[in-house]
C-alpha cells in the first residue's frame, strides 16, 4: 500500500537529483519546480510576493562585489545573524515551493556559504497567522526542508544544515495584513557555528 | 456515617485543592435517606428544576471562614450553572432572604414564592486549621432533604468544595459526571520575557494549568523558550507537551506534582504535538524522523515506535478516538490540510472533513461520537463538529474572532478552545450546542488548551 522506507528514501535521492537542475519539492505532485506554482485561488492571489516585499532588514549588502572575510568572518555570531549576509526566502500563502526568487536567493546563499565553508547553519521555516497553530508546525517544517534541498543540491553539505519550524509562533512582522504576512511566510537562516 | 467523608476529607488535604479532580465520587447515599424519599427534585411541569444557591452561612466569626463562606456559595452556583441542568436563579434575587443555619430556620415561604424547586444550604466552620463544611440540597416543595455531605480540610482553596459539591449534585441529581474538578492547560506568553538565544525580539511562552473554569491559573515549566501544546495525561498527574529546549520541537513529560520530567520520542529527532491514549499507555505524535512529517506512535516511555502515516504530504494532529482503535489526524494529502481517521494499526484511512484547510481534529468522549475540528471560514476559523451517526458537519462558532484548537472536556458536553473575539488569542470554553461561552484568560496570549480527563 505504502512505499517501504527503502523506497522512500530512493525517491527521496531521486528527488535531490532532480532539484540539482529545477529545485525541488517535496510534495506528492510532480516536482515541477520552476515556474513559480501558480498562485493558490482566491484571496491568496493578492498576497503572494511576486517579487517578496523586501524583506524589512534586508542588508543594503553582498553585492557581487563580496564583502571582505575580515568584514563578516571576523564578527561575532550575533552580529553576523543580526546583520546576516544570508537572506530569507519567502513562501506563497500555504505553500512549500521555493519560487524563481526563492531559488535566487539561495544561489546567493549557497555562495556565503562556500565562502564560509566553517559555517554552520539552521534554517527555520516559519509561517504566517492564518494557518492553524498546529499545522503550521508541519508547513514550517516543510519549508525549512525545501530551502535545505535546494542548497544541498547546490553543493553544500546537508551536514551543515539543520532545520527547525517554528510555526506561526515568532512572526517576524506582527501586523495583521497581507504586507506583514508576506514577511512572515518564510525560512530564515540562523549561523549557529564559525 | 463519618467514614466517606473522612476519606475525602484526607484527599482534600492531601492534595490541597490541586488535584481535587482525580478524586472518584463515593457511591455512598447519605445515609439519613429514606427509601419512599423522592431523591430526585424535578421543575415545573416538564421545566428544568429551579435551583437556588445562598452564600453559605459562616459559623465561626473569623474573616477567612467568612470569606470561605461567601466564595463557596458563589462557585458553587456557577459550577451548576456550567452544566445547564438546573435553571440556576440569579444570586441578587435572593440577597435579602434572611440566611438559615438549619433546616428550621429555613423562610419556606419566601423560597416558595421565589419559585425554588431545590435549595442548597450550607455552613462553613472554622475547625483547627482549616475548614468543616456541611451541605444538604432541599426539595423546596416537600421540605425534605434530598442530599447531604460533610467535608473537612484545608482553607487553601475553599473552590475545591464548591467543585466537589457541584459534582457530586450533579451525579446524584442527574447520574452527570461534571467537570467542576477538572482542569486546563495552555501555553501562554503573559510572562513577555524573551528567548535570549536569538538575535531577533522573541517571546517565551510557557505551560499553564488552570481550573476548568480559569481560577488558580499557574506556571508549571520554566523553560524560558518555547513550550507549546500540552496535553494532560488521562491520570491527570503528568502533562505531556513540545518543547524548543533542544534548539527543536521535542516531546517532554512533566510530572507537574513531583517536578520531574521525561524526554520519551529520544534525542536528537524532531518531535511535536503528543496526545495520549485514553488509557494513557501510549502517546502518538507528529515527527520528521524519516524526512517528512508523519504520524507516529510509542509507547509513553518510548519504547515499541510505531510509524503510522507513510505519505510525502504533511500528516500530523493526532487525537485518539474513546476506544483506542482509531485515529484521527490533519493530513494535506489532497491539497489543502483536511481531517481523516486511521487505525490505529495504520488500516482504514478515510477522510471526514468535507472542505480543505481544516486542523486540529479533537475526538469527544461517550456519549457522544463526534469529531471537533477548525476549518477556514473567511479571514480566520471556525469550530466545526463531525457526527458520526449522521455524517453531518454542524458549526458551533461564527466568525466571531478566528477560533483554533477545540479539546473536549472528559463529559463531552463542553469544549476549550481559542479566539480572537476578545483582542488577542485568549482560551474559551463553549457547549457543544456552542451557547455558553465563557472566557478563562485575559492576560496575554494563550493557545492550545486541552481539558484534563
Amino acid at each position: 500500500m505504502i512505499p517501504t522506507g527503502a523506497a522512500r528514501r530512493a525517491t527521496l535521492v531521486l528527488l535531490v537529483l532532480m532539484a540539482v537542475t529545477a529545485g525541488a519539492c517535496a510534495k506528492k505532485e510532480p516536482p515541477v519546480a520552476r515556474p513559480a506554482p501558480p498562485p493558490p485561488p482566491g484571496s491568496a492571489d493578492a498576497t503572494r510576493p511576486p517579487s517578496p516585499p523586501e524583506p524589512v532588514p534586508e542588508p543594503e549588502g553582498v553585492p557581487p562585489v563580496p564583502v571582505t572575510e575580515d568584514d563578516i568572518g571576523s564578527r561575532s555570531l550575533d552580529d553576523i545573524n543580526r546583520d546576516s549576509p544570508l537572506r530569507p526566502v519567502f513562501f506563497a500563502l500555504d505553500q512549500h515551493e521555493i519560487d524563481a526568487e526563492g531559488q535566487r536567493v539561495l544561489q546567493h546563499n549557497a555562495e556565503v556559504l562556500r565562502r564560509y565553508p566553517t559555517w554552520q547553519i539552521t534554517i527555520e521555516g516559519h509561517c504566517d497567522e492564518r494557518g492553524t497553530a498546529e499545522y503550521n508546525l508541519a508547513l514550517g517544517e516543510r519549508r525549512a526542508l525545501a530551502a535545505r534541498n535546494y542548497l544541498v543540491s547546490l553543493g553544500i553539505s546537508a551536514d551543515r544544515i539543520r532545520t527547525v519550524s517554528y510555526g506561526k509562533e515568532f512572526p517576524f512582522d506582527p501586523g495583521h495584513n497581507e504586507e506583514a504576512w508576506a514577511k512572515n511566510r518564510r525560512a530564515h537562516f540562523v549561523v549557529t557555528a564559525k | 456515617m463519618q467514614s466517606p467523608f473522612r476519606l475525602i476529607a484526607i484527599l482534600l488535604v492531601l492534595s490541597a485543592g490541586v488535584t481535587v479532580f482525580a478524586l472518584q465520587d463515593p457511591p455512598a447515599q447519605p445515609p439519613q435517606q429514606q427509601s419512599e424519599i423522592q431523591l430526585e427534585i424535578t421543575g415545573q411541569a416538564g421545566a428544568p428544576p429551579r435551583y437556588a444557591v445562598p452564600d453559605f452561612a459562616a459559623l465561626s466569626g473569623d474573616a477567612e471562614t467568612t470569606e470561605a463562606a461567601k466564595t463557596i456559595g458563589q462557585v458553587l452556583w456557577d459550577d451548576l450553572a456550567f452544566e445547564r441542568e438546573f435553571y440556576m436563579i440569579p444570586r441578587n434575587l435572593y440577597a435579602s432572604i434572611p440566611q438559615a443555619r438549619t433546616e428550621a430556620d429555613v423562610p419556606w415561604d419566601q423560597w416558595r414564592e421565589l419559585g425554588a424547586d431545590g435549595l442548597v444550604l450550607g455552613t462553613v466552620r472554622k475547625d483547627g486549621a482549616g475548614l468543616r463544611i456541611e451541605v444538604r440540597l432541599i426539595n423546596v416543595r416537600s421540605r425534605q432533604v434530598v442530599f447531604a455531605r460533610e467535608y473537612s480540610g484545608s482553607a487553601g482553596n475553599p473552590r475545591a468544595y464548591a467543585h466537589t459539591i457541584a459534582d457530586e449534585i450533579h451525579q446524584h441529581q442527574r447520574a452527570l459526571r461534571g467537570v467542576a474538578r477538572t482542569k486546563l492547560t495552555f501555553a501562554s506568553d503573559r510572562d513577555r520575557e524573551k528567548i535570549l538565544t536569538t538575535v531577533e525580539d522573541r517571546d517565551v511562552k510557557e505551560i499553564y494549568i488552570s481550573d476548568y473554569d480559569g481560577a488558580n491559573q499557574r506556571r508549571i515549566t520554566v523553560n524560558r523558550t518555547l513550550s507549546i501544546t500540552p496535553t494532560w495525561a488521562p491520570d491527570g498527574r503528568s502533562i505531556a507537551y513540545t518543547s524548543y529546549v533542544r534548539g527543536f520541537p521535542t516531546i517532554f513529560i512533566s510530572y507537574i506534582y513531583e517536578g520531574r520530567r521525561e524526554e520519551p520520542a529520544g534525542r536528537g529527532t524532531q518531535n511535536w504535538l503528543p496526545a495520549w491514549s485514553p488509557d494513557g499507555t501510549k502517546i502518538a505524535f507528529t515527527s520528521n524522523r524519516d524526512g517528512n512529517p508523519e504520524l507516529y506512535v510509542m509507547n509513553r516511555d518510548g519504547s515499541g515506535l510505531r510509524r503510522l502515516t507513510n505519505h510525502p504530504a504533511i500528516d500530523t494532529t493526532p487525537t485518539w478516538s474513546p476506544t483506542g482503535t482509531q485515529i484521527a489526524f490533519t493530513s494535506d494529502r489532497a491539497g489543502g490540510p483536511a481531517i481523516y481517521i486511521i487505525g490505529a494499526d495504520g488500516l482504514n484511512l478515510r477522510r471526514i472533513s468535507p472542505g480543505s484547510n481544516c486542523d486540529r481534529p479533537t475526538w469527544s468522549p461517550a456519549p457522544f461520537n463526534e469529531i471537533a475540528f477548525v476549518c477556514r471560514t473567511g479571514p480566520g476559523y471556525d469550530v466545526m463538529i463531525y457526527d458520526f451517526a449522521s455524517g453531518d458537519v454542524r458549526q458551533i462558532t461564527f466568525g466571531e474572532g478566528s477560533n483554533e484548537s477545540p479539546s473536549y472536556a472528559p463529559n463531552g458536553r463542553h469544549l476549550a478552545f481559542t479566539s480572537t473575539r476578545a483582542g488577542r488569542v485568549q482560551v474559551f470554553t463553549v457547549g457543544r450546542d456552542g451557547r455558553n461561552v465563557r472566557q478563562i484568560t485575559h492576560v496575554g496570549n494563550n493557545y492550545t488548551p486541552d481539558w484534563s480527563r
